[in-house]
């Protein structure tokens, strides 16, 4: 089966985030980029299906932030092409509407069976990019999936979330894209080693994109972080005092004898 | 129908309408008091009539009933609700932040060149605008927006809006589909329930859940003992159930299960919208987190900033 993979860079959560001196976007430039985690399951679905069934897998991308990182690694897993759209805006990454545009200008000269890409990122505000990108493909949809099989004639089965760890078993015929949660297993760990000689080996193929970008119809105001809601009483001192000070709570509340 | 009127996207799981679908409704109430016009809830499906009366907070109640609705597949719905939206013409479609909501209305507003708003958490309207609050990079950032076009497609956290507690008198007009649907390309096949066998995490009196601060799965064994001498279960976030440490039915949240346990134990948890969403009436919320930041301590009674790896050891002691 030949596969596209989309994969695209988010803030890393765990590092602080900054809003920029617009006061309406994230400080690119304070920010660590990383993987979007459902796309990494993207790719980990699209290895585990190639395992099974042999085909080809080409990861597209759009250049933003440490993307290279990223397609490197892709390639040290298995992919087998790697396609990078430049993109001149080094202060704001694309919305999903602009991502959808220049990324199906990309996947369609791929002639992909199958699109794999995450179902959402966590830095999403305007649309999401699943979905639109199905529609720019004028391509079937389905999304927040957990694992996808091999089906019959041309169709693979997808298990699509539903509440209550529910999942519904859905055949979907091919050509479609799917947008998925996670894969089948957890994303596999490659060897730093593997990276460097895929560094080493990769070509990246730069794929221009004339695609019209919708303009954006969603105006932001402003970014700021959460005010603490001072809800929580926070415990202080060293961890057995914290310990036994939670102790107390559990007994006051009736929680242990 | 006015351009005034705030259309709900109601949903049924498992022959019952959806928790998100009573917050929707109140939050259409508020909203359509401010713009002047209806609250306007459309239900697809088959056989759903009967889920009407539970719906009655509406003013307006459209049923569109076909054997092509029965089970949820993304091209059908959207087909329906772009020929209602489109006719309906009104000011704002809310549709929850689900595994439905999530795969139709991005597309419902690219069709309709309407500004679609993801995560939205607080919805006001200020003149011929519409202003929102949406909690994105997992609740780290809040982005304050506006939109002025007409329809608005919001896709709403759970959790956001007080749920209807009214039960009106809606109008209820069932119709046939708008648009000829046929058999796509996606198709139900079959429901799959979690297994039974393994404990019910709705029913337990204390929850010890862990995320993914906990790192490996060896350090699971400390969350464990804990839970032991609390005579709890263990509960977990999603990459926990992701990596295998834990089966699927202790996943705590959006789509995992809702929990409302005496005593919710959060363990290196951050508090993402999708995971609060399931644990946050619980009655007893204690949290630790390295993160003096993490959104986890907005819904916790207790908080402690440290690592989980020396308190809950601790805490067992201090217990035992
Ligand atoms: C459609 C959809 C549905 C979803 N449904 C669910 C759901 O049902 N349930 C769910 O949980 N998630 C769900 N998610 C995922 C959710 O968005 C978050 O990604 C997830 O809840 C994060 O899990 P976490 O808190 O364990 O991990 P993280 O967000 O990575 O947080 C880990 C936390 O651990 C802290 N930490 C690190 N080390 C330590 C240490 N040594 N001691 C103490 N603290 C430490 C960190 O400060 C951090 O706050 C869903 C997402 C989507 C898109
Ligand atoms: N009204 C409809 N009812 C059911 N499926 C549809 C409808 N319109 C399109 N589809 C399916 O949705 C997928 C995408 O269609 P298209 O809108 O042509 O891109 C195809 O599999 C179509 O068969």
């Amino acid at each position: 089966m030949n596969i596209a993979v989309v994969v695209r860079q988010v803030p890393d959560l765990v590092e602080p985030l900054e809003i920029d001196a617009s006061g309406a976007a994230l400080d690119v430039d304070e920010v660590e980029f990383l993987i979007n985690e459902t796309d990494d399951h993207a790719l980990e679905q699209a290895l585990l299906l190639k395992e099974s069934g042999g085909g080809s897998i080409t990861v597209v991308a759009i250049d933003f932030g440490q993307v290279d990182d990223v397609l490197y690694t892709a390639a040290a897993k298995g992919a087998d092409r790697i396609v990078k759209i430049p993109y001149d805006d080094d202060d704001r990454p694309p919305r999903p509407a602009e991502a959808a545009a220049m990324i199906a200008e990309a996947v369609k000269d791929i002639d992909a069976e199958l699109v794999l890409v995450g179902s959402s990122a966590h830095d999403e505000l305007e649309g999401v990019l699943a979905p639109l990108l199905a529609l720019k493909l004028e391509l079937p949809y389905l999304g927040v999936i957990r694992g996808v099989k091999p089906g019959e004639g041309g169709s693979v089965t997808a298990f699509k979330e539903f509440p209550g760890a529910a999942m519904a078993q859905m055949n979907v015929k091919l050509p479609a894209v799917l947008g998925i949660l996670a894969a089948d297993q957890p994303p596999r760990y490659v060897p730093v080693s593997r990276i460097r000689a895929a560094m080493k080996s990769t070509e990246f193929e730069e794929k221009e994109t004339a695609a019209a970008v919708p303009e954006p119809n969603v105006t932001v105001l402003r970014m700021h972080h959460p005010e603490p809601s001072g809800r929580a009483e926070m415990l202080t001192g060293s961890e057995d005092e914290v310990a036994a000070r939670l102790a107390e709570i559990l007994k006051e509340k009736g929680v242990v004898q | 129908m006015s351009a005034q009127d705030i259309l709900v996207l109601a949903e049924v799981n498992q022959d019952a309408v959806a928790d998100i679908t009573f917050e929707l409704l109140g939050g259409a109430r508020e909203l359509a008091g401010a713009t002047g016009g209806q609250v306007v809830a459309v239900l697809l499906g088959h056989d759903v009539a009967k889920h009407a009366e539970s719906l009655s907070a509406a003013d307006r109640l459209i049923v569109i009933d076909d054997e092509q609705l029965a089970d949820f597949s993304p091209a059908p719905y959207l087909a329906v609700l772009e020929s209602l939206v489109g006719s309906e013409g009104p000011r704002a479609v809310l549709a929850g932040s689900t595994t439905i909501g999530l795969d139709v209305a991005p597309m419902l507003g690219a069709k309709l060149n309407a500004p679609v708003v993801n995560a939205c958490q607080q919805v006001a309207v200020e003149g011929d605008l519409l202003k929102i609050t949406a909690a994105i990079c997992g609740g780290k950032v809040l982005a304050e927006v506006e939109v002025s076009a007409s329809p608005a497609v919001l896709l709403i956290l759970p959790g956001s809006f007080r749920p209807t507690e009214e039960t009106g008198a809606a109008t209820v007009e069932s119709r046939p589909s708008p648009v000829e649907l046929h058999r796509g390309a996606v198709t139900f096949e079959k429901m799959i329930l979690p297994a039974p066998g393994d404990v019910d995490i709705t029913q337990q009196d204390v929850l010890v859940a862990v995320g993914r601060g906990i790192q490996q799965e060896d350090n699971m064994k400390v969350a464990e003992e804990l839970a032991a001498v609390l005579g709890g279960e263990l509960a977990a976030s999603r990459p926990i159930i992701d990596q295998g440490w834990l089966p699927t039915t202790r996943q705590v949240g959006k789509s995992g299960m809702i929990v409302k346990p005496k005593c919710f134990i959060a363990l290196g948890v951050s508090g993402a919208p999708e995971h609060v969403e399931g644990m946050k009436d619980s009655e007893l919320i204690i949290a630790v987190n390295t993160d003096p930041g993490a959104p986890i301590f907005d819904v916790a009674d207790y908080g402690v900033v440290a690592d989980l790896l020396d308190v809950a050891p601790a805490l067992t002691e201090a217990i035992k």
